[in-house]
């Protein structure tokens, strides 16, 4: 046996040396990490519309992601009642610490993307549960506030074939674009997705088979996460709203 | 030029050439008969967990060779001075140091991959074949050959891992390399698919009738098919049986 003295200062050597290391390519990555990551999230939020963007979104440069959301796209902070909070970005709300908010403290991103050619389209963020773990995703209403332009999904845990397929799978997400989130009476149903395949295919898509906890978990998310923008919505469409084309950016 | 080619001769004679016939065997024996999945049975919760799709599990493998040879190294050239003691958390740090290492340039270097596997790859500090290799044999010998073991030893984990995941992803998906720039799809119902765009037009769709296996892609899967790879393995070459 060794001596306590050795095995401490051992001990104690090796932790400083593997801490200064780490931390050293920690700040020597922390930038351009960063980056990634808002490349990367921006790139879901543009998954959404991708059937209006110019370039297929997974083969857009970094450069290309960061252009469209330079020029193209408005991002608004809204509260609970539909109220536009000034000065704030979208990108800055953190929708995993705003699900932990009680609900009528949370803030709402919002991004509106102006195509070519005079179409508004309006991303909202939403987050729900899966089965394992958060699940989140953006949806793009059309300028109708009603009709799905397109959706884009992700989890942090959920079964790879299984319930990682909302996001793996584009046919899962393809189903949503043209469904209504209104019924014909004007209700608010949003898109419910249903074990065993769609009975009414404008406000119903098909579920995944073996993935019916992660599904529900996407009905849910979509009710209740598209349910906190209508305020806002119902705003514009009486056109007693800020309209979000006036707004500085 | 004689001279030299005697003096190298001696030189090699005293030390040990530096990839020997022992050094080779040191990097195929893991692939085969002593294969760390197959016959030490060793890693099997990371091969069950992460072989639904190739291009994950040749992530994993390529981070687990790695961690695995550079954990042999550091460890081989310390291993008179780890107090013994304290030896199983010496042997932690420095895996886990390598870990973040490789997680860290993962979110710099590829973002998408490394929100991916962002789990898996911390779960390489428990994959019993790195620390099982550290133990077995970077405590005992030299830095290079280590190295050499722990190299063998990756590949051969990622040899399985890839083989696995071939299966689980053809027969359960119907692509291969998906989520990667070389994503392919072979088989399945929807015009997706590769084998669709040989129906001539007008037929449409010729495997619209095809249905992935979905229990290929359930962990389950990857536990038979590495049952059945022990199988032929053994039944091919009988030594690998154990007598008892």
């Amino acid at each position: 046996m060794e001596r306590t003295g050795y095995v401490v200062l051992f001990t104690l050597g090796m932790t400083v040396l593997v801490a200064l290391l780490l931390s050293a390519l920690f700040y020597g990555t922390k930038e351009q990490a960063a980056i990634n990551e808002d490349v990367f999230n921006k790139r879901a939020i543009l998954g959404a519309i991708s059937d209006h963007v110019e370039k297929d979104v997974k083969s857009m440069t970094d450069e290309d992601v960061l252009g469209i959301f330079n020029q193209q796209i408005e991002q608004v902070v809204l509260d609970m009642d539909g109220q536009v909070i000034d000065g704030m970005k979208a990108e800055n709300v953190d929708m995993a610490k705003e699900k932990k908010k009680a609900e009528e403290n949370r803030l709402l991103p919002l991004y509106v993307y102006n195509k070519q050619g005079g179409d508004k389209f309006y991303i909202v963020s939403i987050r729900g549960n899966g089965l394992w773990d958060e699940i989140w995703g953006n949806v793009a209403l059309s300028n109708d506030f009603s009709t799905v332009a397109g959706v884009s999904f992700d989890h942090k845990g959920e079964t790879p074939g299984l319930g990682a397929e909302i996001k793996d799978n584009p046919a899962f997400s393809r189903q949503f674009k043209g469904t209504k989130i209104y019924s014909d009476d004007g209700d608010y149903t949003s898109v419910y997705v249903r074990k065993g395949g769609a009975k009414d295919p404008t406000r119903e898509v098909d579920g995944i088979s073996g993935a019916t906890v992660t599904a529900d978990g996407v009905s849910q998310m979509l009710y209740t996460g598209i349910k906190y923008y209508l305020p806002y919505f119902e705003k514009l469409q009486s056109g007693k709203g800020k309209p979000v084309g006036m707004l500085v950016k | 030029m004689a001279e030299a080619t005697t003096a190298a001769k001696s030189a090699a004679a005293k030390s040990e050439p530096l990839f020997g016939k022992k050094e080779k065997q040191l990097i195929t024996d893991p692939l085969y008969d002593n294969n760390p999945i197959t016959i030490q049975v060793l890693g099997i919760c990371s091969a069950l967990a992460v072989t639904s799709l190739i291009y994950p599990s040749l992530v994993i493998s390529v981070a687990v060779v790695f961690v695995c040879g550079f954990s042999s190294l550091i460890t081989s050239v310390l291993r008179n001075r780890i107090p013994k003691s304290i030896r199983m958390i010496v042997q932690l740090v420095i895996i886990a140091t390598l870990v973040t290492v490789v997680e860290l340039s993962l979110k710099y270097l590829s973002y998408p991959v490394y929100k991916d596997l962002s789990v898996y790859i911390g779960l390489i500090i428990t994959n019993c074949i790195v620390m099982g290799r550290l133990e077995a044999f970077a405590m005992a010998n030299k830095p290079w050959r280590s190295f050499l073991d722990g190299i063998g030893n990756g590949l051969g984990y990622g040899a399985i891992l890839l083989m696995v995941a071939f299966f689980r992803e053809f027969f359960g998906k119907g692509s291969l390399f998906a989520g990667s720039p070389a994503e392919m799809k072979i088989i399945g119902p929807s015009g997706d698919y590769f084998i669709n765009t040989m129906a001539e037009s007008g037929i449409g769709s010729m495997f619209s009738w095809y249905s992935n296996n979905n229990l290929m892609v359930l962990p389950a899967a990857a536990m038979f098919l590495i049952g059945i790879f022990i199988w032929i393995q053994r039944s091919r070459t009988p030594k690998l049986v154990d007598v008892s």
